[in-house]
């Protein structure tokens, strides 16, 4: 019987033989956020015997982040709602460059999956009838977004997360995978540490399921926490995978921007959906000035229009405030620009003179509460200062829209760190929704795959477990070199300055030869202390990925010559109907030390769905 | 503006440490996660802290201020004066793992004990119906980020580890407590939360909803209708009194006894 603790699966007592565990399952799911939970949920429904391995404590992942709510025509406030017009807003707001089936998939199944929630627990608010509420969110055309006040996000992993302790799916917790393994191509296996003790563990198993989120501590100002260091983006390009729509990141229009310790933490768009508006150091409601004639017939031009639209969505059209997250994020950037900013140079977001303190402080708790303990900001009585902040990568792995397969066999990608699903801009309260649906189909198709394998299942070679432990352990190895976190925020203040919203060749070359001092100096950095939970060793490691895939986005951002979604080159400002038929494909070169590029034609919409956007 | 900041903070692990004095620079508007985020970066790489969202979100970056049981990323250093020094200890009621991470696995433990939720089927058009009025009293408990807080504070256990096999804590009062309101759930899990989660034990002193940084009533809201439950299931004279007077629930009725 082993002695691993019962629920963390964290073997304290270091009784294994040779220091190294190992634990064989039908399915590994990398991940405990919303789409890891849902894919491990759905692959032990299956009959797979399913390991969750995630960084940090079970309820702790980024989803618990997510604030506004999660996308999905329901039509309980308009029964006029309907996939369709889903499909139809996700392309739009991805500016065609989506994957069509996984935006149909998405828009299909996703209130499905938001009622499954319900079943498992989940408390979201409701309307006059008792129906699950739905809010307004930028890019959707009706009030669509499922939600529990500013807080969907804690909702949604905590019911997982309850729904998976039921259920007795293992989860490892604080564990890090840093390497998959392969046999003839084929996923075997993947290597990691407890992060407690630093000691090793491999997990057999032939299916894997990536789900470690995103990208967004490659940037200085982010809304992101540590853990989003593109792992599950270089396991895959490491294990042969390839990554798609690096290019485009997602610059959250809304992040505080004072005091300095929480610049980049979010503000969430609900602020907008239930009213708030933007103004300049003028006063001047701005975006009246910034709609693009890709929205135009669609958008309200005048205050008037705008103010009419929440109450009567019939007649009138939708407030600028409301257009997708990257033209407001351009908008306000522009803004700031020009001179017109706020105390800390950000913008005004103001609702205080537009909604009572009770509304506000019913509708969005979690904003009142954050704004007032760490910014002394009282939110009913004056207005925000915001600006953009890293927020989402739509880039990610590359992967069949019906199971979520990757080029690599047995290899899986859901959430955040696949790609595909959100074209070049995602529209808000579509995150959670992705994780739902994507994660069920990943969970169900590795579950069917490692069953239908039999007995000949892809064996671990010794070999590679110990080319694994070598590379872990090789920060320790260096004496006197730099420490890791210099290099990081080195690395975070380059991305932000020179592959930001706005970005010119000159300087995404001159990035990208940053990155490559970035690596030498990482080839050399040294970690002092031993493996026992080493904040100093575990950033050592995730550094490596960091490199890897801002390395990705500097290249596909050069090579993108147009501007679209979350991609704006200032020498390319246009939108170039050329490049909308493609995607850029990114692989680990043949050194394995850097990536190469590869241009690949957008899938054809059949006829049928692109009637949708006559 | 900038000063030095004096900070003393417990290092070491599950055979002994000791409180280090350091001296870090801080500006204005930070938080106590920030200093311990500094230090790392310039003068204890290796110094072990558990954090995530740093937004007072996730409840990860629990710990002891000057004694106090807070989330670190929540505690601004605009509430001290810049003289004095501040100390930094690891929740006391866990065992420590290494400087400010302990094992928290018991609440994790005492997660798996509690049956989950078990809703009837759904209504003929395929969806639920529940009024705001009534979900918003689990909704209160559900705001609940599990920063474990109210566990380690909770004199039950903090300094009495021969009570944890029996007592599953405050969070899981709340559990309980959020289960027994919630509109559509069939099970009654009342004896359960009496015998297998000890509530009985808690003596109601509040120390939970002092500490808890969502600043959920514990105590009023869950705990002690929990109790009454508890109380009305066993035929208290005075809950009886009090259904006789009119101030009965009529949430368990129906429900499955687990």
């Amino acid at each position: 019987m082993s002695d691993r603790h019962p629920m963390t699966g964290n073997e304290m007592s270091g009784t294994a033989q040779g220091g190294l565990e190992r634990h064989a399952y039908d399915v590994i799911v990398i991940g405990a956020g919303g789409s890891g939970l849902r894919a491990a949920i759905a692959a032990h429904e299956a009959g797979a015997k399913v390991g969750i391995v995630c960084k940090s404590l079970l309820g702790k992942a980024h989803t618990v982040m997510a604030e506004g709510g999660i996308a999905a025509a329901m039509g309980n406030r308009w029964p006029e709602d309907n996939w369709e017009v889903h499909f139809r807003d996700t392309m739009r707001g991805g500016k065609m460059l989506n994957n069509w089936r996984m935006a149909q998939l998405h828009a299909q199944e996703a209130p499905e999956r938001v009622l499954e929630l319900e079943d498992w627990g989940a408390l979201f608010d409701r309307t006059e009838d008792g129906l699950i509420s739905q809010r307004d969110f930028g890019g959707h055309k009706y009030a669509r977004l499922a939600h529990v006040g500013d807080r969907t996000g804690l909702e949604m992993i905590r019911t997982l997360q309850q729904r998976t302790v039921q259920l007795g799916i293992d989860v490892f917790m604080e564990c890090t995978v840093t390497d998959l393994l392969r046999a003839d191509g084929a996923i075997a296996g993947a290597f990691g540490y407890w992060r407690e003790t630093g000691r090793f563990v491999v997990f057999e198993a032939p299916a894997i399921v990536l789900a470690t989120g995103g990208i967004g501590k490659s940037y200085k100002v982010t809304s992101n926490s540590w853990e989003y260091t593109g792992d599950g983006h270089a396991l895959a390009l490491r294990a042969g995978a390839s990554l798609i729509n690096m290019e485009f990141v997602q610059f959250h229009p809304t992040g505080m921007v004072w005091p300095p310790s929480v610049k980049g933490l979010l503000v969430t768009e609900s602020v907008r959906g239930d009213g708030g508006i933007l103004k300049n150091s003028e006063g001047k409601r701005f975006m009246f000035d910034y709609i693009p004639e890709f929205f135009k017939a669609e958008t309200a031009d005048t205050v008037e229009e705008a103010d009419r639209w929440y109450d009567d969505k019939k007649n009138n059209r939708r407030p600028p405030e409301l257009l997708p997250r990257d033209e407001v994020a351009r908008a306000i950037n522009s803004e700031i620009k020009a001179g017109r900013g706020s105390e800390h140079g950000g913008i005004y977001l103001d609702i205080a003179s537009r909604r009572s303190p009770e509304f506000i402080r019913k509708r969005l708790p979690s904003m009142y509460h954050q704004f007032k303990e760490l910014a002394d900001v009282d939110i009913t009585a004056e207005p925000m200062e915001i600006g953009p902040t890293c927020h989402y990568v739509m880039g990610g792995i590359e992967v069949d829209p019906d199971t979520e397969l990757s080029a690599v066999r047995g290899l899986y990608a859901v959430g955040e760190c696949s790609g595909g699903m959100h074209g070049s801009n995602r529209l808000g309260g579509n995150s959670l929704s992705d994780l739902l649906v994507f994660g069920r189909r990943a969970g169900e198709a590795a579950a069917s795959y490692a069953d239908g394998l039999g007995a000949s299942r892809p064996a671990v070679a010794e070999a590679d477990v110990q080319a694994a432990s070598r590379a872990a352990l090789a920060p320790f190895e260096s004496e006197g070199g730099e420490n890791p976190y210099t290099i990081q925020a080195d690395l975070q203040q380059s991305m932000n300055d020179l592959v930001g919203i706005i970005r010119t060749a000159a300087e995404l070359e001159s990035s990208l030869a940053e990155i490559e001092r970035f690596k030498e100096r990482a080839a050399h950095m040294s970690v002092e202390g031993h493996r026992q939970y080493n904040p100093g060793w575990h950033l050592a490691l995730d550094l490596k990925n960091m490199l890897l895939v801002s390395e990705a986005i500097a290249k596909a951002a050069l090579a993108r010559q147009e501007s679209r979604g979350g991609h704006t080159r200032d020498d390319f400002p246009a939108t170039d109907p050329e490049w909308g038929t493609k995607n850029l494909v990114v692989n680990l070169n043949a050194a394995g030390d850097g990536v190469d590029l590869a241009e690949k034609p957008l899938p054809v919409m059949p006829d049928e769905l692109k009637r949708f956007f006559e | 503006m900038t000063y030095q900041l004096k900070m003393r903070v417990w290092r070491g692990d599950d055979s002994g440490g000791s409180l280090q004095d350091f001296a870090v620079e801080v500006s204005e508007g930070e938080v106590v996660l920030d200093a311990i985020h500094r230090l790392q970066a310039t003068q204890a790489g290796d110094l072990a802290v558990r954090w995530n969202c740093k937004a007072g979100k996730c409840g990860s970056c629990s710990a002891e201020v000057n004694g106090k049981p807070r989330l670190m990323c929540m505690t601004r250093l605009s509430d001290f004066d810049p003289a004095e020094t501040i100390t930094v200890t690891p929740m006391r009621t866990f065992p420590v793992i290494r400087d400010l991470v302990t094992d928290v696995s018991f609440n994790y433990e005492k997660a798996r004990e509690l049956p989950g939720v078990e809703l009837g089927p759904r209504d003929a058009d395929g969806k639920r119906r529940m009024m705001q009025v009534d979900v918003e009293r689990g909704q209160e408990f559900r705001k609940c980020i599990e920063c474990f807080l109210c566990q380690n504070t909770c004199h039950v256990v903090r300094d009495h580890e021969e009570n944890k096999p029996a007592f599953a804590g405050p969070r899981f009062f709340l559990r309980y407590a959020e289960l027994d309101m919630h509109p559509l759930d069939t099970h009654d899990r009342r004896a359960l939360a009496q015998d297998a989660a000890g509530i009985g034990m808690c003596n109601i002193t509040k120390c939970c909803t002092e500490v808890c940084p969502e600043n959920i009533k514990i105590t009023d809201n869950a705990i002690i209708p929990m109790k009454e439950r508890v109380a009305d299931r066993k035929f208290d004279p005075l809950v009886w009194l009090g259904a006789k007077i009119g101030i009965r629930h009529k949430d368990d009725e129906g429900r499955t006894e687990m």
